[in-house]
């Protein structure tokens, strides 16, 4: 693998106000390899590949492209020299076909004026047989799954004739078996010679895929090296800076009282379909229950109407002994529920808002925020400036709105919020999702030290090794119910049997 | 567009994290004094424009501007000298170091009383488009309030004047909440959307307004062959502090509205209220999640918009109508109610905005009017059609959103200068 470079870029620096973006950073890429960029959010891994894709000009540095110096001022530019990108955020049109969606820009026309739509499909149909990226050109890009709408960006690079794809925290946003189907699309492209540029802060798909890893810390490059050999602890301590715990330190539980009771509960879908049916389970005061299932079992509608935001059907709810069956959110919230949301952009934050608002709403309308219902600014921003830095949300103060944080500041502030509330039971819905290695360790330390606290935790996540390691006892949902319980010595996979439904019988 | 939207994110707060949405973005740009750059440019480009119309008739631009300048009473602040106004309430007059009583000063009280609903139906727009909602009722809601006030003050001869205007401006604003209210419960209880309701109510406002003052109805006056209701009670009448008491001088209603603009800032910015209602129209599964209920603030934002619209058609009738007739409220059906959307768009729903963008109105309404311009300038009648033309561009351009044009534009030229 001694052969040059296929690019290379060298010395780059981009100054944003405030921020050295990326400082001296010098990056290569091997015809046909995939090469990752792993780094912490904000680590600057967005910020240069957008320079090489031509969406910012670095203010130092050069890009070179088969060892001469190319000048990519513009996406178009990029393109030219075969430079794909895609994007994290798709940037597709959803009420237009696959097949139209891939050749915009260039499309193939009739007498110069109307679109070639059977050329256009065809042209579609041989890209996606060359590479095995399967897709119906005639589907809206709105009826088809975020998996297959990646392929589509994917298929709109190669047709615009990329040989160095750039992709954006592509697992972000696709599900397990969708990234396994991910990760074959880009060993077949890699055997077909294109190269690959991975962005990701996910260590054990770097491993898996990449052939060399460079790490960005702080917009510096911290060292580029080959993925044989290398270890997640390794590289967390590479990105992070110090030593991470990938494992959750903590002592036993002492398990109190229940806390939150649930029994029979009978709860509906927005359909109109029995997403939880007769489903029952106790979390106690002092320990930490993980609830463990494939996506769209029920967890949703469970959370939800628990937390008052969904009508219950039938069946009880009980919070610390009293039955609070249908209560409002905000009688919940009165009551002593703690609730961390599983999408923190839907629920948990209202972005334009400023974090001091954000960290004020549930305290909103009592003293001391407020006053015979005027809004009293210093106490709400005084609380907010102590509740930044206890729970070390960094890039922003009281007022700056809750939209330029990174995702992981973001979670941390509603974290504040929801553990400041003193609750009795603290539901955690996907508390670590999207979130970088750094942020996760501070999330389950602080939901460690809830339980400790002797607070009821319940946890539902989609990471069975969120589950096992935070857990003291793993209840497994199934088609809306609770199929089995594990301790938390269980192996993933007599968990991961449960979850598809298998075992069922021995639980009954 | 993203890597602008990016850019921007890095200005706001490093480091950067997830890409704003536009809306959110624009929600944070356009708060504060920078967000005053885009309405400005808005009303610039708005009088060039309509510059070249006029040039297009074969008049000066300069000059016809001049004149409408004039007609608004804003040259008022150019008279110096030593005069004084009578304050309401009582004996005591207050000198001036303008002339009160020159034609500009009657310009200005035009200028002014037109001003005033305009300021109260823009409200009525402002603070649902706060929660999320677009209030297209403020005419309905602003002939509701005059209505109940026409009523109520031709009836009840005798009573206490400050209880009788009192007692007028607290049923005109109930109307109109009431009027209003109707549809946020609409949208609320069953999810009727809002614009269709109000255009609706709206419409029903109008006719039965006009069934109620028309031959043989309810509230047409003692003269039988005119379709219009009797006058208000003397007593129940605005004090007028400045300007003549039989020509329209302006009424102490100004004030009124003005208050409004503060309890409106108040209302929004300061009150447990008003942040539950931009939390609504923000994001309402965090407003729910957080434990507000969406339908309550729905409705509470579209009935206190009501309000202001009811209070709008009251100040009216107690400040210089005194009677309303079915003529007019058919041929004045949409005014108001437009000139006050206009306004809080141009004013951007805030309360400073919505007062400076109030006043333009009211003074190109009245620059324009054919008793207030100069008609050997320019003929009123083509003056009233510029007006509309202004306030049509206004609005095609705030809805372009020129600041972030402007933005737009900037960024564009540094990249190509770097």
């Amino acid at each position: 693998m001694a052969e040059a470079p296929l690019l290379e870029l060298r010395g780059i620096t981009k100054r944003f106000p405030g921020v050295l973006a990326n400082d001296d950073v010098s990056f290569d890429l091997r015809h046909g390899e995939v090469h990752a960029l792993l780094g912490e959010n904000g680590a600057g891994k967005s910020t240069l590949m957008n320079i090489l894709y031509g969406l910012y000009t670095p203010d130092e540095g050069a890009i070179l492209l088969n060892g001469k110096e190319i000048d990519v001022g513009s996406t178009k530019a990029s393109i030219e020299h075969g430079i794909g990108m895609v994007h994290q955020h798709f940037m597709l049109i959803p009420v237009m076909t696959v097949a139209e969606n891939i050749v915009l820009a260039t499309e193939p026309r009739k007498a110069g004026i109307a679109l070639d739509y059977t050329a256009a499909r065809k042209r579609v149909r041989d890209l996606s047989d060359r590479y095995g990226l399967a897709v119906d050109p005639d589907a809206k890009i709105e009826r088809i799954t975020v998996g297959q709408q990646q392929r589509v960006e994917i298929l709109k690079a190669l047709y615009r004739g990329a040989e160095i794809l750039i992709l954006d925290e592509p697992t972000a946003v696709l599900t397990p078996q969708e990234a396994r189907e991910l990760f074959e699309i880009i060993r077949s492209l890699q055997e077909q010679g294109k190269s690959i540029i991975f962005i990701s802060h996910k260590l054990n798909e770097v491993l898996e895929i990449a052939d060399r890893i460079t790490v960005l810390r702080r917009g510096k490059v911290v060292d580029t090296i080959p993925a044989e050999g290398a270890t997640e602890p390794g590289l967390a301590q590479m990105m992070v800076g110090r030593e991470v715990l990938l494992r959750v330190d903590k002592k036993p539980s002492q398990a109190g009282s229940p806390l939150l009771q649930v029994e029979d509960l009978h709860v509906f879908d927005d359909r109109g379909l029995e997403a939880v049916r007769g489903l029952s389970l106790e979390v106690h005061a002092g320990e930490i229950v993980g609830l463990a299932g494939v996506d769209a079992n029920g967890q949703s509608e469970l959370i939800d109407a628990i937390a008052g935001l969904r009508a219950v059907a039938s069946g009880t709810v009980r919070l610390d002994g009293r039955d609070v069956t249908g209560d409002s959110a905000r009688e919940m919230i009165d009551e002593g529920l703690g609730h961390i949301p599983e999408d923190r952009h839907r629920r948990g934050l209202v972005l334009p808002f400023s974090l001091a608002e954000n960290l004020a709403l549930h305290a909103y309308r009592k003293a001391p925020e407020s006053r015979r219902g005027l809004l009293q600014l210093s106490t709400i921003s005084r609380r907010a400036k102590r509740l930044l830095q206890e729970f070390d949300v960094r890039g922003g103060t009281p007022d700056t709105p809750a939209f330029a944080l990174s995702g992981g500041n973001q979670q941390k502030v509603v974290l504040a919020r929801e553990i400041d509330a003193d609750p009795k039971v603290l539901i955690a819905a996907q508390p670590t999702r999207g979130l970088d290695v750094g942020a996760i360790e501070f999330v389950h330390r602080r939901l460690v030290e809830q339980r400790d606290a002797g607070r009821a935790v319940f946890l539902i996540s989609l990471e069975l090794e969120e589950i096992l390691s935070l857990s003291d006892r793993i209840l497994v949902i199934y088609e809306g119910q609770i199929v089995r319980e594990f301790p938390p010595t269980a192996s993933e996979e007599e968990i991961g049997l449960a979850m598809t439904g298998g075992g069922r019988e021995e639980a009954a | 567009m993203s890597d602008e939207l990016k850019e921007e994110a890095f200005e706001q707060a490093p480091p950067p994290g997830e890409i704003p949405s536009p809306q959110q973005h624009f929600a944070s740009r356009f708060s504060g004094l920078t967000g005053a750059i885009g309405p400005l440019v808005t009303v610039v480009l708005a009088f060039l424009i309509s510059g070249i119309a006029i040039l297009a008739i074969g008049k000066d631009p300069l000059k016809v501007y001049r004149a409408f300048w004039n007609g608004t009473g804003l040259n008022f602040f150019y008279h110096f000298g030593s005069y004084s106004i009578r304050i309401p309430f009582g004996t005591t007059h207050v000198w001036f170091w303008w002339d009160t009583a020159s034609i500009s000063a009657q310009n200005l009280q035009q200028t002014l009383l037109t001003t005033t609903p305009i300021i109260l139906t823009a409200l009525a727009l402002a603070l649902p488009f706060r929660a999320g909602m677009f209030n297209i009722g403020g005419q309905g809601q602003y002939w509701v309030g005059s209505i109940i006030t026409v009523w109520v003050g031709e009836s009840f001869i005798g009573l206490n004047g400050p209880v009788h205007i009192v007692l007028c401006l607290v049923v005109g604003t109930l109307g109109g909440a009431a009027w209003a209210g109707l549809a946020g419960i609409l949208k609320a209880k069953w999810g009727v959307h809002e614009v269709i309701s109000t255009i609706m109510l709206n419409w029903i406002a109008i006719w039965t307004s006009s069934w109620l003052l028309g031959q043989g109805g309810p509230l047409q006056g003692s003269q039988k062959s005119i379709p219009v209701s009797n006058s208000i009670a003397d007593a129940a009448k605005l004090p007028i502090f400045w300007g003549p008491k039989l020509l329209q001088g302006l009424s102490i209603g100004i004030f009124i509205a003005v208050a409004m603009l503060f309890v409106y800032w108040l209302l929004i910015n300061r009150s447990t209220l008003g942040y539950e209602i931009r939390a609504v129209g923000f994001n309402p599964d965090a407003a729910r999640y957080g434990g507000m209920s969406v339908a309550r603030n729905y409705f509470l934002a579209m009935a206190i918009a009501g309000a202001f619209a009811g209070l709008a058609g009251a100040i009216d009738i107690l400040g210089w109508r005194y009677n309303l007739g079915q003529l007019d409220v058919q041929n004045q059906a949409g005014q108001i109610g437009f000139i006050g959307l206009a306004a809080a768009l141009l004013g951007r729903n805030t309360a400073l905005g919505v007062g400076a963008a109030s006043l333009l109105f009211g003074a190109l309404l009245t620059g324009t009017s054919g008793r207030q311009l100069d008609q050997s300038i320019f003929r009123p009648d083509l003056a009233g059609d510029l007006t509309t033309i202004i306030q049509g561009l206004v609005v095609l351009f705030v809805g372009l959103n020129l600041g972030a044009v402007a933005v737009w534009w900037r960024r564009k030229l540094r990249r190509v200068a770097a």
